[in-house]
């Protein structure tokens, strides 16, 4: 007899513990490159094709190794043309593969506006459901360190209104893995909406397969006092003036809205019926941004609920300067929060 | 030091079959057709030809809200489409019904989609003669120009990872050469090594700009080389000369895995549409011409006739028995009920999302509260 019975319960319990909760340590762009590679080894359909994707690993290293895993037709690269590998995309798709595209920037994708609107996410439609387009379109948005104007875009503003395609945007290695997923297993045309400036933070992720639920808002911090609504790197701004409300003495409910189209009315409607007071942080600007469809659609369902007018804050409406201190300025930043939170709780 | 010029001495020749009469070209390396394909060929050319004026006349009496016809390019649509295989995948334009026609879409279909009744296929989604029928392997139209060029590009990749024996064929007018993703997606084939076939449509007119207000270059065929594509000008009303290039291109497309390119020299001796008046910037005379002296389907009947394959009372017989058939088509569809509400919210995803459920209750009960200010043809 090697070990006791207690001993072999005990090892069994710690054996278990190992398979059931354990995890590694990846960076956010890590965490994409693993959903995708294994969704492209679970559905041979599966296929990436963007600018440098293949052998230079992608502009963000998201796809890294992947073309030579998977051979430079799997991932493919392509010339610079963002309408027409958006356009060859939805085309793949509707012959039945599950393309993945990437815009080197969001902001470039601007130019494929037109497939994404008229033909992405008009098609299955107008082909009376004969067609369908399980694309994924992903790429870093948002404003970055200096970069500029043109590659400080808050793309999602201007998508928001095309019938027929969803938007999500992942804020963290757990749901930028588990989102990559989803949205390629998803049979409608996703958008994934990563941001620049995240793409290194790290956190220690499942070994097991798990997916996150593209409609689902994330709770990271529940509280009673306010509820306040973000997404993408906001959400580290808010969490930092979570911080300093504490101290203070308030109780921030901090939402991590995840879903831009739909939104998850269910989860954002039970907190407001909890704490009564709203407050939106993002980083869109002002005019026409996901926080002002929000304030429509929470004002339109939960009107009753609200103590106060929701508050939101944005990105004024202006091009993002290139000067470290007007950029600086242009990004809600955690004071800004922390004074807007003391306003609504007055 | 030199520079190339801008063009060269002569034009880039024009490949065809038929004279002007019908009469075979001496001497003319052809693809062959049999009696069956030419008689299908030329009865689908007047098929599309009758369909086409009287869903225009149809257009006219207010019975459907709009039409364009592929007049003056019967034979493009007909003899590329006989060319191919049913495993090669259509992205058309808008001026190719021709190609479904061949395929077996009835005018029945035709019609229902034009009608945007419950028997279309698109549900009533798209305005008419925006065809698309998965089983023909004919992509839904889409009204932007050219953006189906870089889908042809994805579709051919997909064929190509799954290495099938088919091509994909692209068609776009003059017009849509000038739009960009012409450049990417005839760009994008090449440099995949893509089989596509890219046929231009080189009808003379976009709307009411005159080709020589599009490009500057001879034509669309001189745009291949600039790409690395090899490319071909044929006379787009010889059905023979179009049948022959695209058998030769598919089977180049297939075997080799490369894009060609295709440039049918053709006239469009319709309005752009029955939204257009083409006498407004245009010489009657000159579609008085076209429509008379060039007619791509007078000129292959001449060739099927000589041949003994094809004789007035046919002619006859098949004009009015299509005729006939188009009017009952079109009476059926008329009457036929138009697509439920149920259909309205249906197909923007997988499943219709919360907010849509919400969209479609509220819909419901204001449409039930108010009756009289919606169409009473509706069904709830």
């Amino acid at each position: 007899q090697l070990l006791t019975p207690f001993q072999y319960l005990l090892s069994g319990i710690y054996l278990t513990r190992y398979i059931l909760y354990s995890r590694h340590e990846l960076l956010l762009f890590e965490a994409l490159q693993e959903g995708l590679e294994e969704e492209m080894e679970r559905d041979l359909r599966v296929c990436v094709m963007g600018e440098d994707v293949g052998h230079y690993g992608g502009s963000y290293k998201v796809t890294k190794g992947l073309a030579k895993k998977f051979g430079d037709l799997r991932v493919l690269d392509t010339p610079i043309a963002e309408n027409s590998f958006t356009g060859m995309g939805i085309g793949a798709a509707m012959t039945g593969l599950r393309p993945v595209v990437e815009g080197m920037n969001m902001g470039f994708l601007l130019l494929a506006f037109n497939q994404i609107s008229n033909n992405c996410g008009m098609l299955h439609y107008t082909s009376g459901g004969q067609f369908t387009i399980p694309i994924v379109i992903r790429g870093p948005g948002g404003v970055g360190r200096q970069l500029g104007a043109e590659h400080s875009q808050r793309l999602e503003s201007y998508f928001q209104s095309i019938p027929g395609i969803q938007m999500v945007a992942c804020s963290t290695p757990y749901n930028a893995k588990g989102l990559m997923k989803a949205a390629i297993r998803s049979e409608n045309p996703v958008i994934l909406f990563e941001h620049v400036l995240l793409y290194n933070l790290k956190e220690r992720i499942p070994d097991e397969d798990y997916i996150c639920n593209l409609e689902e808002a994330e709770m990271v911090r529940p509280g009673e006092h306010v509820t306040i609504l973000t997404y993408s790197r906001m959400r580290y701004h808010v969490m930092q003036a979570a911080k300093t409300l504490v101290n203070k003495g308030y109780d921030p409910e901090v939402i991590d809205i995840r879903s831009l189209k739909p939104f998850d009315l269910y989860t954002i409607g039970n907190s407001v019926k909890k704490t009564h007071r709203v407050l939106i942080v993002e980083e869109c600007m002002r005019t026409g941004g996901i926080g002002a469809s929000l304030i429509a659609a929470i004002t339109k369902n939960f009107n009753d609920y609200l103590d106060a007018p929701i508050m939101c804050l944005s990105s004024q409406d202006v091009p993002t300067p290139y000067a470290g201190t007007l950029e600086e300025v242009t990004v809600v930043q955690p004071a800004q929060i922390v004074t807007a939170v003391e306003q609504l709780c007055q | 030091m030199s520079f190339i010029s801008e063009s060269s001495q002569t034009r880039v020749p024009c490949y065809r079959v038929l004279e002007d009469d019908g009469d075979l070209i001496s001497d003319c390396d052809f693809q062959q057709v049999s009696k069956e394909v030419a008689v299908k060929m030329y009865s689908n050319m007047v098929t599309l030809q009758i369909m086409d004026n009287i869903f225009y006349e149809a257009q006219r009496q207010g019975r459907i809200s709009f039409y364009l016809t592929s007049a003056g390019e019967e034979a493009i649509s007909i003899a590329s489409a006989a060319a191919l295989s049913e495993q090669d995948i259509i992205l058309p334009q808008y001026r190719e019904p021709g190609v479904l026609l061949w395929r077996g879409f009835t005018l029945q279909e035709f019609a229902d989609q034009c009608f945007g009744n419950k028997a279309d296929y698109g549900k009533g989604r798209q305005m008419p003669i925006h065809y698309g029928s998965k089983k023909h392997n004919f992509f839904t139209i889409s009204s932007p120009i050219a953006t189906q060029l870089p889908q042809a590009a994805g579709i051919a990749y997909s064929l190509k990872m799954d290495n099938k024996k088919a091509c994909v064929v692209s068609y776009i007018g003059d017009g849509g050469t000038s739009e960009g993703d012409f450049h990417a997606g005839l760009n994008f084939a090449a440099v995949m090594e893509a089989p596509v076939i890219f046929f231009c449509r080189n009808n003379g007119w976009a709307i009411s700009t005159n080709v020589s207000e599009q490009f500057r270059s001879d034509g669309i065929v001189v745009k291949g080389r600039a790409y690395g594509i090899r490319s071909i000008r044929v006379d787009g009303n010889d059905a023979l000369a179009v049948y022959s290039a695209v058998s030769a291109a598919r089977e180049m497309a297939i075997n080799e895995q490369r894009p060609i390119l295709i440039e049918a020299l053709t006239y469009r001796v319709g309005h752009h549409s029955t939204s257009d008046d083409s006498t407004k910037y245009r010489q009657l005379d000159e579609i008085v011409y076209w429509k008379k002296a060039r007619d791509p389907v007078n000129r292959f009947r001449n060739w099927v006739q000589n041949i003994g394959w094809w004789s007035e009372q046919q002619e006859t017989q098949l004009r009015n028995s299509v005729r006939k058939q188009l009017l009952e088509a079109i009476q059926v569809a008329e009457k036929t009920e138009k697509p439920p509400l149920s259909e309205f919210f249906t197909d923007v995803y997988d499943h219709p999302p919360s907010n849509l459920e919400e969209q479609e209750k509220h819909l419901r009960e204001t449409i039930t509260r108010h009756p009289k200010d919606y169409p009473s043809d509706i069904s709830v």
